[in-house]
Order: structure tokens, then sequence, then C-alpha cells
């Protein structure tokens, strides 16, 4: 697109930065009250408090939001309605916790809760990258 | 599977997933992405299914059978059902963030203070605010594309609504506030609730002040609310997986509803908590002239004599479905060599990109749908600018009369056409309630009906008279 350049204006700065203070002044309270406690016994591993590397967390979140902003401003206008079929699809990446709570050892409530969230985020991807192939086969050259 | 195994396929996966909006730049490449997309959730999915801590199998296996079920007929719906379809996964989407959200702080609550750090608690918070506000507003906006009818189609607004809607987003997050900074109080099951409720509250006031011509932008910050959502639950359950493609998914929103923002010259506040088009403007009576009704013989001719027609489609050739019987015009225009074009507004229809699926659904190459962009400036030496059901895209309004609530938003320019043809269903003004000059235009005729009908009949005239 030739005004692609332009789809990083102040708002998606402001937003970026946003977010990134949100969690960066979430994690500066963190570090200060973990300090003071005990390792839990962890019910499902590498979920002890503590230990846990948040800040790359921050790190993977800031870059892959702008390896996003990249690709996505490159995806041809003709295509937005399957691209927000493909990306509805793409974040039932839900149905990963939704598994790691429907999965455990957990009470049954709240294994309920985790079941409905894995049927809720299968139909997302069962109806999502099915009606975008749907969609996407439409398009023809002549 | 070992965790570092768990990790490696996260990391394929997370490759696969850009790759698959990657190959969304071309609509030759695009299926390609829908298959890297699909393998990407499936290796993500099995990674984290065949962990030794996962058991309850047979429920899960039922659930995931469940949704199958549902999301099989979903993915068959008609493609002018496109924009309900995608709010409602939306909707789905949010609702599967907000549960994890609230199972994760039940069972982390039932571990004792210690799991429940300020970075989770914060996490979690987000997650289920972000999670339960996108499942009612998505649900809401869903209801309104499909004309529900328990859910008001005009965007209602009351005295100090902003107002009302910021003191409940505080009141949400003051609570949040409170549950961080003690999240095992004997309140806080009750605090938690107090947020869950609030932000499904919240969702739906969020919506219900949105007008139809702003449903693009609306679709697209949900599709932004979702992905976040996403992260959030990553940050929750420290999954690197789910902030990689949360992150996508919300920079993909976040673009979309810039764009969408940009082509109606608006900011984002603007469209959240505008109420477009719930004040009709004031009506000046004197400079409007009468619509000219036109008849099907007189225009059909005209088409017939035109070197170049453009084609401007809108909501209302999505609603009349009325773009096969588009395809059987521009065969027949084409057969007579007539240069043939659709010119496609960013925010024509009710989603992004709306109006190119129908016109691909209708088998119409895509190498003849131009943005706007493209063919403003072909615009004076054409000769025929049909209009099929567009409104607020073509409104010359919006270049001269500072007035007009759409002042300032790029249009196509229809009315430098030498004939203008405006298909419309009644006499009444669109959706967004603002009169549109170019119906008064002198160039321009009127063809009013049903679109799909008119363009029927159209058709009908022109191959009766390449019959004799």
């Amino acid at each position: 697109m030739k005004d692609s350049g332009k789809y990083l204006p102040r708002s998606v700065i402001v937003a970026i930065s946003t977010v990134v203070a949100i969690i960066g002044v979430a994690l500066a309270a963190h570090s200060t009250t973990t300090a003071t406690l005990l390792v839990s016994p962890a019910v499902v591993p590498s979920h002890a408090p503590g230990d846990v590397d948040y800040w790359g967390m921050v790190f993977v979140f800031l870059l892959s939001t702008f390896v996003g902003l990249g690709v996505i401003r490159r995806v041809s206008r003709l295509l937005y309605t399957p691209l927000m079929s493909l990306t509805n699809a793409i974040s039932a990446i839900a149905v990963v916790g939704a598994i790691l709570v429907a999965g455990p050892d957990y009470p049954i409530e709240i294994r309920v809760l985790g079941l409905i969230a894995l049927f809720a985020s299968v139909t997302n991807i069962v109806s999502g990258f099915l009606i975008t192939d749907r969609m996407l086969k439409m398009f023809k050259k002549d | 599977m070992s965790p570092s195994f768990v990790e490696l396929f996260y990391l394929v996966a997370t490759a696969l997933f850009v790759f698959s909006l990657h190959w969304m730049n071309d609509p030759k490449t695009a299926r390609r992405g829908v298959i890297a997309g699909a393998s990407a959730m499936a290796i993500g999915m099995a990674a984290t299914w065949f962990q030794p801590f996962v058991q309850n199998h047979g429920w899960m296996v039922l659930a995931v059978l469940a949704g199958i079920a549902v999301g099989w007929p979903l993915s068959r719906v008609s493609l002018t059902a496109a924009p309900q379809r995608t709010a409602l996964s939306h909707a789905f989407g949010g609702l599967a963030a907000g549960l994890v959200g609230t199972a994760k702080y039940f069972a982390w609550l039932g571990d004792g203070p210690e799991a429940l750090t300020t970075f989770r608690m914060i996490a979690i918070i987000a997650e289920v605010i972000l999670g339960f506000i996108t499942f009612t507003g998505s649900l809401f906006a869903a209801g309104k594309l499909q004309e529900l009818n328990w859910v008001p189609q005009r965007p209602v607004t009351y005295f100090g609504q902003n107002i009302f809607n910021g003191l409940l987003l505080l009141a949400a997050i003051g609570m949040g506030a409170m549950l961080v900074n003690d999240p095992t109080s004997e309140i806080a099951p009750l605090l938690f609730g107090g947020v869950v409720v609030i932000a499904l509250l919240f969702g739906i006031l969020l919506i219900i002040p949105i007008g139809g011509a702003d449903m693009p932008t609306v679709i697209a910050i949900l599709n932004s609310y979702a992905g976040l959502a996403a992260v959030a639950m990553g940050f929750v359950l420290e999954n690197k997986l789910l902030i990689t493609a949360g992150a996508l998914d919300g920079a993909s929103g976040l673009i979309l509803s810039i764009i969408m923002c940009r082509a109606m010259n608006r900011s984002y506040m603007n469209v959240l908590f505008g109420a477009f088009g719930s004040v009709a403007p004031p009506q000046e009576g004197g400079e409007q002239g009468e619509y000219r009704a036109d008849t099907i013989e007189s225009a059909s001719q005209i088409m017939e004599q035109a070197n170049q027609v453009v084609i401007i489609p809108g909501y209302g050739m999505a609603v009349a479905q009325a773009q096969h019987k588009v395809r059987e015009l521009y065969d027949q225009l084409m057969k007579r060599g007539i240069d043939v074009k659709f010119a496609i507004h960013p925010v024509a229809g009710r989603m992004p990109g709306h109006m190119n699926v129908l016109l691909a659904e209708a088998d119409i190459p895509y190498t003849s749908l131009l943005e706007m962009d493209e063919i403003n400036g072909e615009m004076p030496q054409c000769d025929v600018a049909l209009v099929v059901g567009a409104n607020d895209v073509v409104n010359p309004a919006a270049r001269s009369d500072e007035s007009s609530p759409i002042y300032g938003m790029p249009i196509i320019d229809a009315d430098k056409a030498r004939t203008i043809f405006a298909i419309k269903r009644s006499k009444n003004p669109g959706f967004a309630g603002i009169d549109n000059g170019l119906y008064f235009n002198e160039k321009t005729w009127m063809l009013f009906g049903d679109a799909k009908v008119v363009i029927g009949n159209l058709v009908k005239e022109l191959t009766g008279e390449s019959g004799l």
C-alpha cells in the first residue's frame, strides 16, 4: 500500500506505551511484595511465583506487537474481512489457557469454568479457520 | 512432554502465526495463511494437552466436540451475515478469557495467599475486565447487526451517559485495586464478583450508544480487545504463546480500527463516546430540490451508451443480497465493451472489507475492485456512477458542509461523474440519519426500490434488448 507508512501514528505509540507502562508499574509493585513471600507449593509446574521471568514476558509482548503491526500493515485491503475472521481464530489461542484450567486436578467448579472456556475457544477455532478459507476461495483474479 | 519440548512447540506455533498473517498480504497466498494458522493452533493445543498434569481427558474431549458441533454451522453462514458471525466470535473469545481468569483466581485463592502475587492479580483483573467487556459488548454488537428485536437498533443516549459509564469503569478499577491490595480478604470473592458484573454491564453500555455506521470501527476495536484479553491471560498463566498470538491479534484490531476511524475522519474517542447519528442535523429545506426518479428503461439506455461505469456498493447491497444481480449487470456491461469498476470505500458495509467479500462471493474478479483513493482520480471521466445502497460514503456534504456530522470524512466522488444513478430502498435518510445532497444533484437520477429487484430489472432490460 502506498500510504502504509502512515499507519503508525501517535495513537498507536500512545496505546502501546500505556499498556507497557501499566505492566511496568505492575512489575515494579510486584518485585517489592514478592521479596517477602514464601515460595508456594505449585499445583501446576512452573507456576511458583518469584522465579518467573516477568520482564521477559513484557519483552515478548512488546516485540510481538511490533511484529504484528508490521505484518498487518501489509495485508491487502481486499482481505480485511477474512483477516478479521483469521485473527479471530488466532485469538482463540485462549484454548491453551482453557486446557491449563480444565486439565489439572482442580476443584470441580474451576474445571467446569475451564471446560466452558474450552468449548467457546474450540467454537472460534473451527468456525474462524473454516469461514476464512471459505471466503478466500472466492477471491479470483479473473 | 517435558517443559522444554512444550516451549519448542510454542515457538514453532508463534512463527507459523506470523507467517499466517504475512501470507494475507496477497489474495494469491492467503489460503496458505489459513493452513499455517490452523497448524499453529493444532500444535499449540497438542503441546499443551499432552502434559502430564493434564488429566480429565473425557470431559475435555466432550467440550471440544461440542465446540466443533457449534463452530461448524457458524462457519457456513451466508457472507452477508459475516459481521454478525465475527462479532459473535469475539463474544466467545471474550467469554473464554473472562472464565479462565475467574477460574485461575479461585484456584489460586484455594492455594493460599502466596499464589496471588500483585502481578498475577493485576493481570487477572485486566483479563477479566477485558474479557467480560468483550463478551457482552460483542454479543450486543452481534444482536444489533442481526437486527434482533430486543436489541435497540438506533443509538441509545441519555443525559450524563459518558459520566455514568466513566464512574462505572472507575468503580470496577477501584474494586480491582482493592483486590490487588488484599486478594484474600473475606470480601475478596464478593469484590471479584462485583468486577465481573460491572464489566458485563459496561460492555452493554459501551455498545448501545453506537450507531450502525460506526460498526466497522467497533468490530475492529472488539477484535483488538479479544487479543489483549488473550495477552493478559498469557501474563496470568505465564504462557508465551498466549502473549505472542494475543499481541498479533491485538495489533490487527488496532490497525483496522485506526484505518476505519481515519476513513471516517473521526477519533477513537469520538466513535466510542460520540453516539454518532443519534441527533438528526437541522434540515435546510430551501436549498434542496426534489428527488428525480427515473425509469429502468432510460437508465439502461444511458448505461449502454457509457464508456466507463463505476459501481459504488454500500450496506444496502448487502441487506438486499444484491451482489449476484450486480454480477449479472457487470457481465452485461462488460459484454458491450464497457469498462466497469467497483469503488470500495473503507467503511462501506458493516465490517472492514465487507463489500470485497460479497463481490468476491459473486465471482467478480478482485482486480475490478478499486479503493477510494485509486478511483477518485478517474471519477470526472466516468460516464455513469451507479450507487447501490451506499449513502454516507458518497455524501458531498463531507467535503463542503462544515455543519454536517460527517464533514471531513473522505468520500468517493460520485458527484463528479457525468450521470449518477442512485438505488435506494426508500426516501428516508440513511442509517446515520443525514440528508444526502447527492440525491438532489441535477445529474442524479433516483431508482427507488430494493437493490436486488432494481438491478434485476436493469439486467432484464439489457438482456431483452441484446436479444433483438
